[in-house]
């Protein structure tokens, strides 16, 4: 286990370490909002942020498994490949924005565009999203326990979105959906993955009406 | 860019040290905004009106400015001068005096007028301007604060936030606003005066104006929810209190912080990270369109 301090090193040098070993656990102490912590991974390793974060805190991530026991800024786990990140209290805007792969899990809410244009991310968030999330969603699922703010799913391709509060509107082409039996599995196993308590039967189901993204012969005269 | 920074105290002993904090929070924000920045200092309501004036060519003649101002208001005008600004203190009616000084002298910017703000602004690094006005040495209840970074518009004072038309009214904006030319034309309908074509500027008047028709500070901000088309959080200072509002899109960033002895916003965190008990804080990012405000008052 090693102990890296912002206190006496820069972000670049905490950066630098967590780029350098195939394997280990490290302690980042003193972050104070800190911008690009642990961004960029590469590696099985495991990183606890013991504070808050400022912005784009794990970005990039691929195969590492990222902590914050705090709050985290804009861009958490933005363009996550792979491994997992898990902030305890909340996110500000465009969480795991374009994330093609792993699992982010927010135990607090998370603000606007969560999940924008996600790409085969898994996000579970325990309290709320804000406006616009999984705007332009393409694959992968955001889960939602409580509610979520206007224009949910924006122009969305085939992401899934389960949420279990209220949704204060649907975006252009997302609807809601049945509710089957595998999808009830699939909220199952992201709430397992994520630790979180929850009945899957509570949740409702968004996705694309399909209508905005495929080409249709009877809008021929449009184009 | 640009960072904004707001701390308002709720327990009196620590205003001694408002503007050594108010400092530490400025400097965590130089990043956002390195080629301006100001701040406003609001301690509590004297009997005597403080009007903060800026020297745009560095040579004005405040004895004789404050001498003509005297005659024009007939009362006596005592002038303190810090660098390239001056504080005149009057007993007399403050909107004469600055409308005076706005007609007769083209060379002074006056950044406000009140029974309780001071204000100021400089260009180039806002780490070496608020050494030079000496804020950390400032005591006080509230104080909101902006570094700039110059997107649209060049570097220049007149560009500089925070921005005050009103009686111990200012604010600094971190965003743009799309409808500013028409709505000044409204204001200046409407009795407004404006010494800038700066967008933020035209939203400190309108709030000014909203208080003027009547509306307390929330209510003026709820009009501006309506009013006001673009991109912004605001931070805003009043006599008495303290608020912050989004727009309802809420791309620009904010953080609030709330502890039993303070409340601070900024545009980020680590400006807040430095203050005292920053462990124990509620902290919360405001959501779109909603009005967040605390008064000492109250």
């Amino acid at each position: 286990m090693t102990q890296l301090d912002l206190t006496t090193l820069s972000v670049r040098d905490v950066n630098a370490a967590l780029h350098q070993v195939s394997q280990d656990t490290f302690h980042l102490l003193n972050p104070g909002g800190a911008h690009a912590l642990a961004c960029g991974l590469n590696a099985e390793i495991s990183v606890t942020v013991e504070g808050h974060a400022g912005y784009y805190c794990a970005g990039m991530n691929k195969h590492a498994s990222v902590t914050v026991t705090g709050n985290a800024g804009t861009g958490c786990a933005e363009n996550i490949m792979s491994g997992e990140v898990h902030v305890r209290g909340d996110v500000s805007q465009s969480l795991a924005a374009s994330g093609h792969g792993g699992l982010v899990v927010v135990e607090g809410s998370a603000s606007a565009r969560a999940g924008i244009s996600m790409k085969g991310v898994d996000i579970v968030v325990g309290g709320d999203v804000g406006h616009m999330s999984a705007f332009m969603a393409q694959a992968g699922h955001l889960v939602v326990l409580g509610d979520a703010g206007t224009d949910l799913g924006d122009s969305i391709y085939e992401a899934e979105i389960y949420v279990r509060g209220a949704v204060a509107g649907l975006g252009a082409d997302c609807i809601e959906k049945p509710m089957e039996t595998d999808h009830l599995a699939t909220i199952d196993q992201l709430l397992k993955r994520a630790n979180l308590d929850a009945n899957p039967k509570d949740f409702t189901r968004f996705g694309s009406a399909r209508r905005l993204y495929h080409f249709s012969i009877d809008h021929m005269d449009e184009y | 860019m640009c960072g904004i920074v707001g701390l308002f105290l709720k327990n009196e002993a620590l205003q001694p040290e408002l503007g050594t904090l108010t400092t530490l929070m400025v400097h965590e924000m130089v990043d956002r905004g390195p080629d301006s920045a100001g701040f406003a200092i609001y301690e509590a309501p004297a009997a005597a009106t403080k009007i903060s004036c800026l020297s745009l060519t560095g040579d004005t003649d405040w004895a004789a400015l404050s001498a003509d101002i005297a005659q024009t208001i007939d009362d006596a005008v005592e002038v303190v001068e810090i660098e390239d600004h001056a504080i005149l203190h009057t007993q007399g009616d403050g909107a004469r005096a600055r409308n005076r000084i706005i007609e007769i002298a083209p060379d002074v910017t006056v950044l406000s007028v009140g029974h309780a703000i001071e204000l100021f602004k400089g260009i180039g690094d806002p780490d070496a301007m608020t050494s030079r006005f000496g804020l950390a040495e400032r005591a006080g209840r509230h104080a909101i604060a902006h570094t700039r970074m110059a997107t649209e518009s060049a570097v220049v004072i007149a560009g500089s936030h925070p921005f005050s038309t009103g009686a111990d009214t200012c604010l600094v904006h971190n965003g743009s606003l799309s409808n500013h030319n028409r709505l000044r034309e409204t204001l200046r309908r409407n009795g407004e005066t404006f010494q800038t074509e700066n967008d933020s500027e035209v939203a400190a008047g309108y709030l000014a104006w909203r208080m003027r028709q009547g509306d307390p500070l929330e209510g003026a901000i709820e009009h501006a929810l309506r009013d006001l088309d673009g991109f912004y959080t605001l931070a805003i200072g009043t006599r008495d209190g303290f608020a912050v509002v989004r727009d309802p899109i809420a791309c620009k960033p904010a953080v609030i912080a709330e502890t039993e002895d303070w409340v601070a916003m900024s545009s980020e965190f680590r400006a807040i990270a430095q203050l005292p008990g920053v462990t124990h804080a509620d902290i919360w990012e405001p959501k779109p369109a909603t009005v967040y405000a605390w008064s000492h008052a109250a």
